[in-house]
């Protein structure tokens, strides 16, 4: 038996898990139309591929991987492509982003897909097939796979895959390993063998007792060596990658410091279900596992097409009257969606349909009364109570002597917040904050850099052309008492010109000849016959554009 | 809700304090059982002055007084307040009390959250060098004395000043357990001796020891329901033990055990109720431990060795002070950043 880590604080909010966690996953039926963004990761976004008013195929690529870190981008069903504009996208801000709108056609016609054998793969090739796969974590960083499944030998001992799914009411984990165990060991083997790393750690929260089982029971038969399936404590945010991370293995990784660099590296579930499938069906990441509850008749979990937006998703699990917004991901660390017409993307992992009653407005906050209860809370263990001292007082430098940067904005210290402070905007704002001064500062610097370069640069000139007068001043003065001497001077200037510009014009033709007299060796008489006809050539040319060119002269 | 956790534990700032002063009923039940109901009327005074003047002051500091009274952290000020002086004490005594505390300790510093010293001590500490005389109308307990007031002439005293005919102020009152040691052994009588007393029971004061129990009890409850953390209490009485068990071992006829210290004067309804108070501690775990026990030691050297009755209001003022540096020096580490244990 294993012996579990633990770590600081953490809560237990209730987990509304079971609406949604008891039916299988249902294939979502077709939408209207996809918008699909063409930024779904982390880094740079991909490039239109497509033109307005094309028939794509499902699968087809419509947005290309640009840049190092960077994924692609594909069309969800088969369909025509509409529009290739700035629409609003699931992002807190509400901002617009580029986004490929597509009109289903309603045949789902795939790409000619091609079946490989991993094991017979390079690993550049292996990477290169994820990042045209659009292959990107899905436990909502969203960061191109293939940019993390990179290591040097033996210097990654364990992966570590997520399916702790601590988030309340979220339950795509869950039913994905409780229906494709099978292919996420699977794509676990590739993973595996990427980072060449030694054992897979699979950590799922004991409240999930079906997945458990059914992880352990696709182990079977001597498959899967070195791999684990580990019932973690359920306790919130027990899925954060560090937090699983210490669980499973007693590691803590500093902010700042990468995972890789203390021998782990951590994906989600659905990752690995995703990388197999993109490797042994060639099906790109076109579509992923999204539960839909809170205020629907029907909480359940779909296999939703990016693009497809969410109220026509909602609407399939069942409108409830009250609905006043959703939330995309769960309610501790999720966002509420700007519009309820933007499209589902990868990140996109639950949306909750929020109502009055399952959400009341938060009351009004009340002084801090420093009780503590949110620093018993953090798994960071950072003292939320100073920092939001701090922050409220804009003292951003003591903020950051005490940790800021350490928050990972799990949302633990609000929820449990007897004065219902929004602490985690307090730090969101403070980090923003530091950022943008840090990045004035930055550019304040270079403008003082480039000033001060600026000023040593006028300095020198104005002393050069000094230099110069005073040296011209000094040539006129020596010369005053002779003035004839000033032609011969001017003379012998011109001669000397003369004379460089003749020299310049030899080392020309010398060079001329040196190039021309190349590969003219071992030439058969044929050859040699067929170069002199072409020099001879070449010679009349050059006489007649002479003669062409003197004659307006006469 | 429109920002993520849009959950939030069902437990607010006006529960947390309804749930101590409820921790505060099995006190006063004894209180009220061994002294007489005058401390009901001193409490309720208490809690009037402290409502009104918390209202009052936030409607001059412009802030929003209705969230702000149901947060039942005014009443709690008031209880304790009241529980400190003595039941006998005029009325205006505990009005002027509960009002210098609402007003200055509290609100002048910025409302709650943001005092640095407890008020119900500060009200205390005010109470005592400005009225000491006043401040020493301890009731008698039931069955000590050789006269009682009966419930209609403790509230005549508490609100005229006259007592019925034939009676002294100082038959029906005395100086505290902790008070007639000191004098007594002012006067080179032995400690067996003084504990002979009638007004001494089986660990400290008659009647006064069993109101300490009460306030164990309530602590347990605060305990139980993690509205305090066990390091406070733990720590303090700890601190007292310590302090006083040493000096009772090198001086046993000197020197009352620490059993005595811990059920004499204020030090149980300190070490649950007064210094686990969240706002004016510090935050830190070994913070925690380090105020605590300086405020048990302080409690001790006060009471033993100082000119006050007892020691604990003084004590919770220096530590208050020494707050913001113990909170400085004890940030734990934070993750990742640990020494490796190995």
């Amino acid at each position: 038996m294993r012996t579990l880590h633990k770590f600081h604080g953490g809560a237990h909010p209730p987990t509304n898990k079971t609406q949604s966690s008891s039916k299988p996953i249902v294939q979502a039926a077709l939408p209207s139309r996809l918008v699909i963004p063409l930024h779904q990761h982390v880094g740079n976004i991909a490039q239109p591929a497509v033109q307005v008013g094309e028939r794509v195929l499902k699968g087809q690529v419509i947005g290309i991987a640009k840049g190092r870190l960077s994924s692609a981008v594909h069309a969800s069903t088969s369909g025509t492509v509409t529009a290739i504009d700035m629409t609003v996208v699931a992002h807190p801000s509400g901002l617009t982003d580029l986004c490929v709108t597509i009109i289903p056609d309603g045949k789902d016609e795939w790409i000619a897909r091609e079946s490989r054998d991993w094991r017979a793969m390079p690993h550049t090739e292996l990477r290169h097939l994820l990042r045209e796969a659009g292959v990107v974590g899905l436990g909502g960083a969203v960061f191109p796979s293939d940019m993390k499944l990179y290591s040097h030998k033996y210097k990654i001992t364990t992966l570590i895959l997520n399916g702790a799914e601590c988030e309340p009411y979220i339950t795509c984990d869950d039913r994905l390993m409780r229906e494709r165990a099978a292919e996420i060991l699977l794509g676990a083997e590739v993973m595996r063998n990427l980072l060449y790393a030694e054992e897979v750690l699979i950590g799922i929260e004991d409240n999930k007792p079906e997945a458990i089982e059914a992880m352990r029971a696709a182990m079977v038969a001597g498959k899967h060596e070195g791999m684990e399936v580990i019932a973690v404590p359920t306790v919130y945010p027990g899925g954060g990658a560090k937090q699983l991370t210490r669980v499973l293995t007693g590691i803590e990784v500093p902010s700042g410091v990468r995972s890789t660099d203390m021998g782990t590296q951590c994906f989600n579930v659905g990752t690995a279900y995703s990388v197999w499938r993109a490797v042994a069906h060639g099906e790109p990441l076109i579509s992923r596992i999204v539960t839909v509850t809170g205020n629907v008749s029907n909480p359940q979990n779909f296999e939703v097409p990016f693009g497809m937006p969410v109220d026509e998703l909602v609407a399939q699990a069942g409108n409830q009257p009250g609905t006043n917004g959703h939330i995309m991901g769960g309610p501790m660390m999720g966002f509420r969606l700007p519009s309820a017409q933007v499209g589902v993307i990868k990140a996109t992992n639950c949306i909750i349909a929020m109502s009055e009653a399952m959400f009341p407005p938060a009351p009004p906050a009340l002084p801090c009364i420093r009780c503590t209860r949110c620093a018993e809370a953090c798994p960071a263990d950072l003292q939320p109570q100073d920092l939001y001292w701090f922050s409220k007082s804009k003292n951003f430098g003591k903020a950051q002597t005490y940790n800021l940067f350490d928050c990972i904005e799990c949302g633990a210290c609000s929820y449990v917040c007897p004065s219902h402070i929004p602490l985690v905007q307090y730090f969101q704002f403070s980090k923003s904050e530091i950022h943008a001064r840090e990045h004035d500062k930055q550019s304040a610097d270079r403008a003082r850099e480039r000033h001060e370069y600026r000023e040593y640069r006028m300095e020198r000139e104005k002393l050069e052309k000094e230099e110069k007068l005073r040296a011209k001043e000094k040539a006129a003065q020596a010369a005053k008492p002779v003035p004839a001497s000033v032609t011969a001077d001017q003379i012998d200037a011109a001669t000397e010109a003369q004379r460089k510009i003749q020299a310049a014009l030899e080392q020309a033709q010398a060079q001329a000849a040196e190039t021309a007299s190349r590969n003219t060796e071992n030439l058969t008489p044929e050859q040699q016959a067929e170069i002199a006809e072409i020099e001879a050539r070449r010679a009349r040319i050059r006489e007649l554009a002479q003669s062409h060119v003197e004659q307006p002269k006469e | 809700m429109f920002f993520a956790p849009f959950i939030s534990k069902p437990l607010n700032v006006s529960q947390i304090m309804f749930r101590v002063l409820l921790a505060l009923i099995p006190g006063i039940a004894l209180y009220v059982w061994y002294f007489g109901p005058a401390i009901l009327v001193s409490l309720t005074l208490a809690s009037i002055t402290a409502l009104a003047t918390e209202a009052a002051m936030l409607k001059l500091r412009d802030r929003p007084v209705a969230p702000f009274l149901k947060d039942n952290s005014a009443l709690l000020t008031a209880w304790l307040l009241a529980l400190s002086i003595p039941p006998l004490a005029p009325w205006w005594l505990v009005v002027v009390g509960t009002a210098f505390a609402i007003s200055v300790s509290k609100h002048l510093y910025g409302g709650l959250g943001n005092n640095p010293f407890n008020p119900a001590m500060i009200g205390y500490a005010v109470l005592i060098i400005s009225f000491p005389v006043q401040m020493t109308h301890w009731l008698t307990p039931h069955g000590i004395g050789q006269v009682e007031l009966s419930i209609l002439d403790q509230l005549r005293y508490i609100f005229s000043g006259i007592l019925p005919p034939g009676m002294t102020l100082d038959a029906v009152t005395m100086a505290t357990p902790l008070d007639t040691l000191k004098t007594q052994l002012h006067m080179d009588r032995a400690m067996q001796d003084i504990m002979e007393m009638p007004i001494y029971g089986r660990l400290a004061g008659h009647g006064s020891e069993m109101v300490a129990l009460g306030f164990v009890l309530g602590g347990a409850y605060l305990l139980a329901t993690r509205i305090i953390s066990w390091h406070v209490p733990v720590f303090y009485l700890g601190s007292i033990f310590v302090t006083a068990g040493l000096f009772h071992l090198v001086d046993p006829t000197h020197y009352a055990t620490p059993l005595f210290h811990w059920f004499s004067g204020a030090a149980m309804i300190g070490a649950f109720f007064i210094l686990t108070d969240p706002v004016t501690g510090p935050t830190t775990l070994r913070g925690k431990m380090i105020f605590a026990a300086g405020a048990g030691f302080l409690t001790y050297i006060i009471r033993v060795f100082g000119g006050f009755p007892d020691g604990m209001a003084f004590a919770t003022l220096l530590m208050n002070i020494c707050v913001p540096l113990i909170d400085a020096y004890t940030q734990p580490k934070v993750f990742g950043r640990k020494e490796k244990k190995q």
